[in-house]
């Protein structure tokens, strides 16, 4: 009788298979399943390595030097040797520097994307902390170190927020759509920066007239190194603020209500509507918040290493874009952006300044970076294709089976 | 009768196996020439995963299909078009920006100098189809201009142009309203005239008892039964459907109506493009009864509701709950305060997310308030508490509390919103075409409830399409037409005379 009284229990979706591959779907996005971004990663890694073979190089002997150039090597190379004149050391505490910048640019795409907002405007809010963090830096020159980092990291999140917040602001009054507003917000703080920095700039050094550069952030606003040489650009606390901050991301998303309310929103704004929940808001928060992480990264980078930045450096940048390829590879969790942020870390150090030059070409191995993450951003937008390779996988095994047996 | 043109298509022993449950069970099936065979079942009874693999969408582990008397294996919906089979779905694959005949002739469109599409001939075509079978319908029209149950037809003319003797209705009628299904059913016996055979798939008994020959029950998998329409009863199919006894009639004693909860007057409500939509309506509910708003869709119900639930800004009049009267711009927040419950008439779209856990969507109104969070800190081991003690008072099945809310059956995604709602103890509960899409048991499930919550006190607005279930739930009856409120009736009111209020035929009151 009780089997009876079960009418419509453990039934599956009527519209087999669609159904059945949006719940699968759902679920890996949902739950952080590795499968996805592991499969692409390794594909995209793949298809890099094709390339590398067809202009007639070895693909392992490349990866291997972009292995050793972005120092994880060193993890494996027990005792541990932490003195950063070893090459090896040195290279990862470079990487680990990268990755600071890239987890805290990931988290400024993650974030909104949550709410169902899609920041393309992390390098504008990048480039303004950073020029916030540099005014802090080069003013206030009595003050002691701890009030004048915290300074100028607060301002510089602030201000990334406030330009962030502009894009959910006019977003929720108007309806226009971040994507538009958040790249033209881009092109406003790098035509901002070029103004500030360059000859004549209100931010201008004043010791070189002649050059188009900030001045320089003062020994009082430099964030402490705790490895390597801090004349050598070792590796500053920073690091830790940008651990803080995924730590800081999942306890909202998780753990708070702004954090419900904004992954209502994200799935669904017409039933967070209906539950009570002020989706306009929802939206303004959800970028300012995405701004504040950005601007993190701009003075984590000013107040840590760079201490100076030029015109030329304005238009150079682009490591704000790299957190599209970072969230998405991350699937938009707090533990996915670490990982893809310090994947992202060691590729971008690894192609470039580690990289030894007599092993893989570095031209060729900078241009493979940009291909990697091309080629991310495009699995990770095609997951849908990723996953179906992987069910497909799963199709195929019983059917094998089935022919052996018939055999 | 039929019986001497034989069978034109049998199924034996269909089976389907998915990881954990088995979606059809050596289920047997055959349809004779110029018959209407009825597949019923509830949601999930297996009805659409033996239609996917007649129509060559799904492949059977088990089991033979044949096709006059021939043995046919389909391996994609191509295969089953050329074997005279044709599929009308429930949901609609036609282009909007295309026209009906456009739409018809999609992939095998008659050519005219070698190349070009022969519009005129295609349109011709259609023309003389839609005449032969009563299928009205023009086929220079715009599919995205014409109405639903237009597009319904375009439907049907796409598979007998691709010389369908064979056709698969899919929950035919779950999109339409009570007008165009009649006009459906018309054409379906019109169809049958002509010798075509039509294979019925639905949940709704009257509808089986109004136009099919025989009927084939499914239940979790497996055929229970084939019997034909003469000697079957709405009662029998129902038992059969659910597996127990199942109470059609609501059973309810007489309200007792106590103090007004919720008082709307003149209220007037605009829509997006500014057209008025709800003209000067006024009327009240009491604790402790169900009134029930009657009317054809989309003659300002969806419009009205929105207005008291707060979701559309009150145009002009007040809407009072418990008291408190509310005017100009309000927010679902304050209704939801005032003691508002709504059960909207789009699960999908409003009552869920359906990426959210049951114990997230059970807190969607509260999630802010303690016990669930703390100044701004979300507590979500209590929301499981919570969401753990309503899936057993509600009998919510096929998940727990950390469950998707999409990995549920509709009837229990419903469940799922009423307890929420309910849970709330709110003074004034909203139930908007609460069991569009159910299935027998979870349509008896929330009627019962709705009873329940009236005699527990509340007062209930429900908002129904469906005339039957306004008739057999409401204490009072009111009959929205364009934007007014032209009728009155108290229970037990005549059904034509509501019927006939529903499409604007009221005689003018001296």
């Amino acid at each position: 009788m009780s089997e009876q009284a079960t009418p419509s229990a453990n039934v599956p979706p009527e519209q087999e298979p669609s159904t059945d591959f949006v719940v699968r779907l759902g679920v890996a996005q949902r739950a952080g399943g590795l499968v996805v971004p592991v499969l692409t990663a390794v594909l995209a890694f793949l298809a890099g390595g094709i390339v590398v073979a067809a202009t007639g190089h070895n693909p392992l002997t490349a990866y291997r030097g972009i292995w050793d150039g972005a120092g994880f090597n060193w993890i494996f190379h027990i005792p541990w040797n932490t003195n950063t004149v070893n090459l090896d050391a040195f290279n990862l505490s470079q990487t680990l520097l990268t990755t600071t910048t890239l987890i805290l640019v990931g988290l400024a795409v993650a974030f909104p994307f949550r709410c169902g907002l899609f920041n393309i405007g992390g390098q504008g809010q990048y480039l303004v902390g950073l020029i916030v963090a540099n005014w802090v830096g080069v003013s206030f020159a009595s003050w002691p170190t701890l009030p004048h980092v915290l300074l100028g990291i607060g301002a510089a999140a602030f201000a990334g927020a406030a330009w962030a917040g502009i894009a959910g602001f006019l977003k929720a009054a108007t309806g226009a759509h971040e994507v538009i507003s958040t790249i033209m917000l881009n092109w406003i703080a790098i035509w901002g920066g070029q103004y500030l920095f360059g000859q004549g700039g209100p931010l201008q050094n004043t010791y070189n007239p002649a050059a188009p550069e900030s001045g320089t952030v003062v020994q009082s606003a430099h964030i402490p190194v705790f490895w390597g040489n801090p004349v050598l650009q070792g590796l500053d606390y920073g690091i830790f603020v940008a651990i803080a901050a995924l730590v800081v991301f999942w306890l909202i998303l998780n753990r708070t209500t702004l954090g419900y309310e904004v992954r209502a929103v994200g799935f669904n704004p017409e039933a967070a509507a209906y539950g009570g929940i002020n989706v306009r808001r929802k939206y303004i928060q959800a970028m300012a918040i995405s701004g504040a992480f950005a601007g993190l990264a701009g003075a984590l980078d000013m107040l840590g290493y760079l201490f100076q930045f030029g015109v030329l450096d304005v238009q150079a940048s682009q490591i704000g874009f790299l957190g599209i390829a970072v969230a998405l590879l991350g699937r938009n969790t707090a533990v996915g952006t670490g990982i893809a942020a310090f994947l992202f870390g060691g590729l971008l150090y690894g192609t470039t300044r580690g990289l030894n030059p007599s092993v893989f070409d570095p031209s060729l191995a900078g241009n493979l970076t940009s291909m990697i993450q091309g080629l991310i951003v495009l699995f990770v937008g095609a997951d849908v294709f990723v996953l179906y390779i992987w069910n497909s996988r799963r199709k195929l095994r019983p059917r094998r089976r089935a022919e052996a047996a018939a055999a | 009768m039929a019986d001497e043109s034989g069978s034109v298509l049998e199924l034996q022993g269909i089976t389907k196996r998915y990881p954990g449950i088995v979606a059809d069970d050596h289920v047997d099936f055959d349809l004779r020439r110029g018959e209407v065979h009825a597949l019923l079942g509830e949601n999930g009874a297996g009805k659409s995963t033996l239609m996917n693999i007649l129509y060559g969408l799904t492949k059977p582990d088990e089991g033979e299909i044949l096709v006059g008397g021939k043995h046919v294996s389909f391996s994609s919906a191509k295969d089953a078009i050329e074997s005279g089979i044709g599929m009308v779905h429930q949901h609609f694959m036609l282009i909007p920006v295309m026209t009906v005949a456009e739409n018809i002739v999609l992939g095998v469109e008659p050519v005219r100098d070698g190349v070009l599409l022969d519009e005129r001939g295609a349109e011709e075509r259609v023309r003389e189809l839609s005449q032969q079978f009563g299928l009205a319908v023009d086929p220079t029209a715009l599919v995205s201009s014409i109405t639903v149950g237009q597009q319904q037809r375009v439907e049907i003319l796409k598979a007998l142009y691709r010389g369908a003797e064979i056709l698969i209705l899919d929950e035919p009628t779950a999109v339409l309203t009570p007008q165009e299904a009649g006009e459906l059913f018309a054409i379906v016996r019109s169809l049958q005239a002509d010798g075509k055979s039509i294979i019925f798939i639905t949940h709704k008994l009257n509808e089986v008892l109004e136009i099919a020959d025989r009927i084939t029950v499914l239940r979790r998998g497996k055929r229970i039964d084939t019997v034909s329409r003469q000697g079957a009863t709405e009662e029998g199919l129902a038992r059969m459907m659910v597996g127990r006894e199942v109470l059609l009639r609501v059973d309810k004693a007489p309200a007792s109506p106590t103090d007004v909860a919720l008082d709307v007057k003149d209220l007037e409500v605009v829509d997006e493009r500014d057209l008025e939509k709800v003209r000067g309506v006024s009327f009240s509910v009491r604790r402790g009864e169900i009134v029930a708003i009657a009317g054809v869709d989309g003659n300002g119900q969806t419009e009205l509701v929105e207005a008291i639930t707060g979701l559309r800004r009150i145009a002009s009049g007040t809407v009072a709950v418990g008291g408190r009267a509310f005017e100009g711009h309000v927010t679902p927040r304050m209704m939801i305060d005032a003691g508002i419950g709504h059960i909207p008439e789009d699960r999908h779209r409003r009552g869920l997310v359906l990426e959210f856990n049951l114990a997230e969507n059970i807190a969607l109104h509260d999630y802010d308030k303690p016990p669930d969070s703390k100044r701004g800190w979300l507590y979500p081991a209590r929301l499981v508490q919570r969401a753990a003690r309503l899936i057993k008072e509600f009998d919510i099945r096929g998940g727990g509390p950390l469950t998707l809310a999409r990995a549920l059956s509709g009837g229990n995604q419903q469940k799922v919103v009423v307890a929420r709602e309910v849970a709330r103890n709110p003074v004034v509960l909203i139930a908007a075409q609460p069991t569009r899409g159910l299935d027998v048991g979870a349509i008896e499930y929330v009627h019962r409830r709705l009873v329940a919550e009236r005699d527990a006190g509340r007062a209930i607005l429900l908002v129904s399409l469906e005339l039957d279930e306004v008739l057999s739930l409401a204490d009072r009856i009111l009959v929205m037409y364009e934007g007014r409120i032209v009728g009155e009736h108290a229970a037990g009111a005549g059904e034509e005379e509501i019927g006939l209020e529903m499409l604007g035929g009221r005689k003018e009151a001296a």
